[in-house]
């Protein structure tokens, strides 16, 4: 998979922003697509009805890979993806509820879209709704006391229509998982909190489905799939190096090279950079 | 009102339990309330409803952080989620507040048990004196604080028919009764329950039966002083409070709680912006409490009836000078 085009609009809404997280959004996006093209059942004209599916983006600094996604689905125009991070804009820094009425949840605080996530989860199962409820959370966000809290709770209640992904690409803010506070061994931690746990790569279209279809036959326990992803995944100054976490601004010698990789042509990053 | 309220001093339940049962009675209608506890469910009232309503208790465990956010989850799918424990612990979840329900504005609703030296023995690490400040400043965020069982009771159907985040004080111990069943409780709207003329004393929560108290012993020693119930602190009543400096240009108010942001700050941010008046302020002193009964405490913290009444003398004097 490439998911090239979605890459290359994220980073472009990034470099128009003037700030931004492009590391993580990277790492993350293409298990969002997969979500939204072939998992969620979620129709933006009928936001209101309980018998859906939802997704949460935990993980907010991540939001414009979820925006990205939004415009290749039709959700969004994709010439709103540029108003990023501005002034009376829809399409907030972290994702808000409020603002943009298709996002579940307001995050941007780690821990808490877990938590608002497995809300949903246990007032769809209270109320007899049979759907499902999706989060994403990050890796350095396990450090937050709030998840596994919440991991409790969502065994403790045999929330079976939960799905986490944790957004596994090792590296936080300021450096490695490892050497900011470890997370391993991860799998096992996850077990023991009474989890199903499925381990896949982040980046593989048939890993990715095989690790939803699994999650989905499991009806005792909440399911949390470890997506081994590449922080900066498909533009190669980025790969793997906490540098490019953010926030931060891209230079346009830097988004145009991204871009090239990415498989713009020079008109595209024309277009690109005067937004 | 010209009649003085009668000051029933019946000793009845704690706003607590007032709260826990009235909960309970309304949620027969009431079909989408469930109510959230952090273990502690004999404490906050709730025992009530978790005794009826079984199916919609849900017992999150000693971890409110994830209870508080959780909550916003639950009003994502239609139902209201009241999310109970003590004050305290409000505080250690108070940024999921901020957050996943006050900046969604998901409808919310916050139920605090043991504020302020009300708690007594249990000491200082329970005494909650600063929840009305912190929750009074985060937007969308609507603050109650009912004085006895009666209001508390409308308070809390109020609460439930109010689509939106709100934040509602209990309390520990047994209230006396001050209002009684003709009262109407309304969100925005604070009350006057004795008429007076040199002043105005503007109390919530267990100050209120203070409040009134020491109008009577300064009504002895000649002062005529206005008592208001402002059990909402936030959306302030501006129009009361303007009108009770217009007509008796000077306030005290009363609080169990610090006087540092609490309904002491609320009330002198409207005033300073309307009708500018001297005000004294009772309530803790920017200081933590300590064990003991309630009674003694708000003596030695000086938010008894005594030291309203004295604040009183106070503002009078000040008024005088102006």
């Amino acid at each position: 998979m490439n998911n090239n085009w979605l890459r290359r609009k994220a980073l472009e809404s990034i470099y128009h922003a003037k700030s931004g997280h492009p590391g993580g959004v990277l790492s993350c996006i293409d298990i969002i697509e997969y979500l939204f093209s072939f998992e969620l059942n979620f129709d933006i004209k009928d936001l209101n009805k309980i018998d859906r599916d939802r997704f949460i983006l935990s993980k907010g600094h991540s939001a414009p890979a979820l925006y990205a996604v939004a415009a290749k689905a039709g959700i969004i125009s994709s010439e709103r993806l540029n108003g990023l991070r501005k002034i009376n804009h829809e399409l907030q820094a972290h994702t808000h509820r409020t603002a943009t009425p298709w996002v579940e949840a307001s995050t941007g605080s780690l821990g808490q879209g877990f938590s608002f996530a497995i809300g949903e989860a246990y007032g769809l199962n209270m109320q007899k709704v049979n759907n499902r409820v999706y989060v994403m959370i990050g890796d350095g966000e396990m450090q937050e006391g709030e998840i596994w809290e919440g991991a409790m709770f969502a065994a403790h209640y045999s929330l079976a229509n939960l799905c986490a992904i944790v957004d596994y690409n090792k590296l936080q803010s300021d450096d490695a998982n490892a050497n900011i506070m470890g997370l391993e061994p991860l799998s096992e931690k996850w077990n023991a909190f009474g989890w199903n746990v499925i381990e896949i790569d982040g980046h593989n279209n048939l890993d990715i489905e095989n690790g939803f279809n699994e999650a989905k036959i499991c009806k005792s326990k909440p399911t949390v799939i470890i997506a081994n992803t590449i922080k900066g995944k498909g533009v190669s100054y980025m790969e793997n190096s906490p540098a490019w976490h953010g926030s931060l601004r891209l230079s346009e010698e830097e988004l145009s090279s991204a871009l090239t990789e990415l498989g713009a042509t020079k008109n595209d990053i024309e277009v690109a950079v005067n937004g | 009102m010209d009649k003085k309220p009668i000051l029933l001093g019946r000793t009845g339940d704690s706003l607590r339990e007032a709260f826990g049962k009235e909960l309970t009675s309304l949620s027969s209608s009431y079909e989408n309330v469930v109510v959230l506890d952090a273990d502690i469910a004999g404490g906050t009232g709730i025992h009530h409803f978790r005794k009826e309503f079984p199916d919609r208790f849900i017992q999150c465990g000693i971890a409110e952080q994830n209870m508080m956010a959780m909550a916003g989850g639950l009003a994502a799918t239609g139902l209201i989620p009241v999310v109970t424990t003590f004050a305290v612990f409000m505080l250690r979840a108070i940024e999921q507040a901020r957050l996943s329900v006050a900046y969604a504005n998901m409808n919310v609703k916050i139920v605090a048990s043991h504020p302020g030296l009300d708690v007594g023995p249990d000491g200082a690490s329970a005494q909650c004196l600063e929840d009305l400040a912190c929750y009074r400043s985060i937007p969308n965020m609507v603050v109650l604080s009912p004085c006895d069982p009666i209001e508390m009771a409308q308070a809390t159907k109020a609460m439930l028919d109010y689509v939106g985040p709100v934040y509602m004080r209990t309390g520990r111990s047994d209230t006396k009764r001050i209002l009684d069943e003709t009262y109407q409780f309304q969100i925005g709207k604070g009350q006057i329950l004795r008429d007076g003329s040199d002043l105005t004393i503007v109390a919530c929560g267990v100050e209120v039966a203070r409040a009134l108290e020491a109008a009577e012993s300064l009504e002895q020693d000649g002062i005529s002083a206005r008592v208001v119930n402002m059990s909402t602190i936030k959306p302030i009543d501006h129009d009361l409070l303007a009108r009770c400096a217009d007509e008796t240009g000077a306030i005290v108010t009363a609080e169990d709680h610090s006087v540092l942001g609490g309904l002491g700050g609320a009330v002198a941010e409207s005033l300073a912006q309307s009708v500018p008046a001297p005000i004294e302020f009772v309530g803790t002193k920017d200081v933590f409490g300590e064990s003991g009964e309630p009674d003694e405490l708000s003596d030695k913290y000086q938010i008894s009836s005594r030291y309203i009444a004295l604040a009183a003398k106070n503002v009078i004097n000040r008024k005088k000078r102006n």
